[in-house]
């Protein structure tokens, strides 16, 4: 049996950084709202003892149960997709707050160059640069126009950083809070680049810098560097959460509602129009419709793109014809680096989750291309994040994996090895997509997604050309042995990498080959409006979240918008 | 090597283990456990750099087996994470640590039973991009790569896993790294990097876990565990050695 309960203006699937956003806003006009979350409450007061790497990096505390949903993986279509059975590769957040609460709070603007990275490609370097199996397109909105967002964004997380990288496009106002501490090993770091003519500068940070209020009143807190935040929650409120400022803004407005383990299994559709989502309570499996004016799809990309996928909304890709849009240019990161070994002991396990400085002399088209077989870059970054001594056991090549030269190396080491890293940029390729799975189904009886990827040779060629320039950044900064990162061959779905997936909902200009439109709003249905880092028409050098922010600023405009005049908002 | 005499010594060394696991506390209990292994070069001690504080992760002041049925499978789990994390002059190994404490009562609870891991048929091998497909849980797969060791020793030295010398056990170790040996529903080269992994685990886990006894496994990592902030030291030139703190300890 199925309740139907009361309609509500707005309905969004997912209460993390953009089901907050736009409860805060859309709850501030007037807009009735509830959010539908499929895990739990939780907020400050529950990481007071939240130093424990084993319960949360480890055993993944704040993660989803994939005992109840999951992806399928395949790396090539003559493959047979499985389940990931257990997490590795990216970390799926669950709970209020989502990934926002677990994120280590790297705040980047992606670059002009991101969003109409196909025009300016073909200007500069013609338009065979990439083979044509690579579906690079722009994303139907330009930096200047998603400046105000941006701006938004970093005002509501209090974004601590300094406006000094000549490639950044241009700013209307300071960051909110001044820089982190430069500490001496971020020191060493910033005197290398600049010995070797780079523009070192430090990075924008969630992890504030100093307390701040925000203009919507909440108060964030300063951050205490005790290195503990990727994975963690953060028992100070000094780590920029959605349940420390969005979520506690919409509430007090009176206008909104969160509904707790309520998973959400299906939009509904009328003709072209949605009318609600269908869900489960978790604990009881009671089902329930929730009508609504808008329904806003705002959990992780994945589970939007499944959403859309099982409602049978939008045109399903096939990598074969090239048709369809959904699930197309499905893209992960590139993770170029190197890491020094150096002599003495340095204070590795003091940190924050985004206390590093970054160089972008090779981000984007920063450089020239025109010799290199491929496009775009990475942001290469020394971060002091707070190593853990159980995923830490650094040891120099050649040491055996266990045993008493193993034990020896790794703790020596773990006090006495900086990285350098890149975000690197990740193109969309003809095969590399989402889809439903035939065989498996999650413990609703819904179909699991099913994910098909590989790295391509523009993935290999940029991680090489990058992960040299990271080398010399660490032999500059003196270290006594320089690691290169290994070259890339195939995806494998094991390793940690990143949790920065993108793709599968994009936007663009054109219904022929994006999903949604600028505001967000899905083509099929005016009234269904679609969030996340799904909407990246590619994924570009830097972590993900603020410029997911400032499209679900626009977004909660665009909401705001549809619901006094309706239409098509573009 | 006379059977017998092979015989005597595995009986002598079950009764001193069953002794030391039910019985003795603190700092010394598996260093006494171990005396009974002869080969076992620096085994029998657990000094360790430092004052040792009050006994950690032996909540109440006793431990005992919560998955493991009997000492001898127990006994082979604590040797082999000794060779996989040796006691030497920087600390203790995996046995003064307790690591086999830790992942016993692991493999009793969720870690063990997978359950927050998605174990729905069908059940295909997979290519190893694609990761864990086994329908073994992590307990199953525990007692049954314990199992073959026993066996692995049997065959290859005739003799019981425990009393082995630290090169042959890491003989049998290697074995199963470089996957020579046939386990039924996973492979041993996966059954292996668990059994690292999860060692590692112990060592260094917040001794709330039952590992990291003392918190020597930080201390010697120079690690400091729950610190509430290091907001004044971040900004030292030097290496700034902090005693470790346990969450534990706030109790």
């Amino acid at each position: 049996m199925v309740t139907t309960l009361d309609s509500v203006d707005v309905v969004t699937v997912g209460v993390g950084w953009t089901g907050g956003i736009i409860a805060a806003e859309c709850a501030k006009e007037g807009l009735s709202v509830v959010g539908l979350e499929r895990g739990r409450e939780r907020g400050t007061e529950d990481f007071s003892i939240v130093h424990d790497e084993y319960r949360y990096a480890i055993r993944y505390e704040l993660m989803q149960d994939l005992s109840k949903e999951t992806i399928t993986f395949r790396n090539s279509r003559q493959q047979r997709a499985l389940p990931m059975r257990q997490m590795g590769s990216f970390l799926l957040g669950e709970g209020l707050g989502g990934s926002g609460t677990h994120w280590n709070g790297q705040n980047w603007r992606f670059l002009p160059y991101d969003f109409q990275i196909k025009t300016m490609t073909d200007e500069k370097y013609g338009a065979n640069k990439l083979p044509p199996e690579y579906t690079i397109q722009d994303w139907g909105i330009t930096y200047d126009e998603l400046e105000p967002y941006f701006d938004r964004f970093e005002k509501t997380a209090g974004i601590s950083g300094e406006d000094n990288n000549p490639f950044w496009g241009q700013r209307s106002s300071p960051y909110p809070t001044p820089p982190m501490k430069k500490t001496p090993l971020l020191q060493r770091f910033e005197t290398a680049a600049t010995n070797l003519g780079l523009s070192p500068f430090m990075m924008p940070s969630a992890n504030l810098s100093e307390a701040y209020e925000n203009p919507d009143g909440q108060q964030i807190n300063a951050c205490q560097y005790c290195g503990f935040c990727e994975r963690f929650g953060c028992e100070y409120g000094a780590k920029t959460s959605p349940e420390i400022t969005v979520v506690p803004t919409a509430r007090e407005t009176g206008n909104y509602e969160i509904k707790f383990n309520a998973n959400v299994v299906e939009v509904m559709k009328e003709g072209d129009r949605v009318t609600g989502v269908r869900y489960y309570d978790t604990e009881t499996f009671e089902e329930f419709i929730q009508p609504a004016n808008v329904v806003v799809l705002t959990s992780y990309m994945l589970n939007n793109a499944k959403l859309l996928m099982v409602s049978q909304i939008g045109e399903q890709y096939d990598p074969e014809t090239g048709q369809g849009t959904l699930g197309k240019n499905y893209a992960y990161q590139i993770l170029p680096g190197a890491s020094g070994f150096f002599d003495e002991q340095m204070n590795t396990f003091m940190g924050a989750g985004a206390l590093g400085m970054t160089v972008d002399d090779f981000n984007g088209d920063s450089f020239d291309h025109a010799d290199l077989d491929f496009i775009h870059g990475a942001s290469l970054s020394m971060t002091q994040t707070g190593l853990r001594p159980i995923l830490h056991n650094p040891i120099p090549p050649d040491t055996p994996s266990w045993g008493a030269d193993f034990k020896r190396a790794s703790i020596e080491n773990y006090t006495r090895t900086l990285n350098v890293g890149g975000q690197g940029a990740s193109m969309p390729h003809r095969d590399n997509y989402m889809s439903l799975d035939s065989t498996y189904k999650d413990i609703y009886g819904v179909p699991l997604l099913q994910l098909t990827y590989n790295f391509t040779d523009q993935d290999r060629a940029l991680h090489s050309y990058l992960t040299e320039r990271a080398g010399e950044i660490m032999q500059e900064m003196g270290a006594t042995t320089v690691v290169a990162g290994s070259p890339i061959s195939d995806y494998d779905i094991v390793p940690y990498q990143t949790t920065h997936n993108t793709g599968g909902t994009i936007m663009g200009a054109d219904p022929a080959t994006s999903v949604v439109n600028n505001f967000l709003q899905h083509w099929d249905a005016e009234n269904l409006f679609v969030i996340g880092a799904g909407n990246f028409a590619h994924n570009g050098g830097y972590n993900p979240t603020g410029t997911v922010g400032a499209l679900a600023y626009r977004c909660a405009e665009g909401i705001i918008r549809y619901s006094r005049e309706g239409g098509s908002l573009v | 090597m006379a059977k017998k005499e092979k015989n005597f010594s595995r009986r002598d060394f079950l009764k001193t283990s069953g002794i030391a696991t039910g019985a003795l506390i603190g700092g010394g209990i598996i260093g006494g456990l171990i005396g009974a292994n002869t080969n076992q070069q620096n085994a029998g001690s657990t000094s360790a750099p430092g004052t040792p504080e009050e006994s950690m992760g032996a909540p109440g002041g006793v431990r005992g087996l919560t998955f493991f049925k009997n000492n001898a499978e127990f006994e082979i789990l604590n040797q082999a994470t000794e060779r996989i994390f040796p006691e030497d002059d920087l600390g203790p190994g995996a046995i003064g640590l307790g690591v086999a404490y830790f992942i016993d009562q692991q493999l009793a609870g969720s870690y063990g039973e997978n359950s927050k891991e998605y174990m729905q048929a069908p059940f295909y091998e997979g290519e190893s991009t694609q990761g864990y497909q086994s329908r073994l849980k992590r307990n199953e797969m525990f007692r049954q790569g314990i199992q073959l060791m026993q066996q692995e020793s049997q065959s290859r030295f005739n003799a019981n896993f425990v009393d082995l010398d630290g090169g042959q056990m890491d003989e049998i170790l290697t074995a199963f790294q470089e996957d020579e040996i046939q386990m039924k529903g996973t492979t041993s080269l996966f059954f292996f990097r668990l059994l690292r992994q999860a060692t590692l685990e112990g060592a260094y886990a917040d001794p709330i876990y039952g590992g990291n006894h003392n918190m020597d496994g930080w201390r010697m990592k120079s690690f400091p565990g729950h610190q509430a902030a290091y907001i004044n030291e971040i900004d030292s030139e030097d290496f700034v050695e902090i005693e470790p703190q346990s969450l534990g300890m706030e109790h």
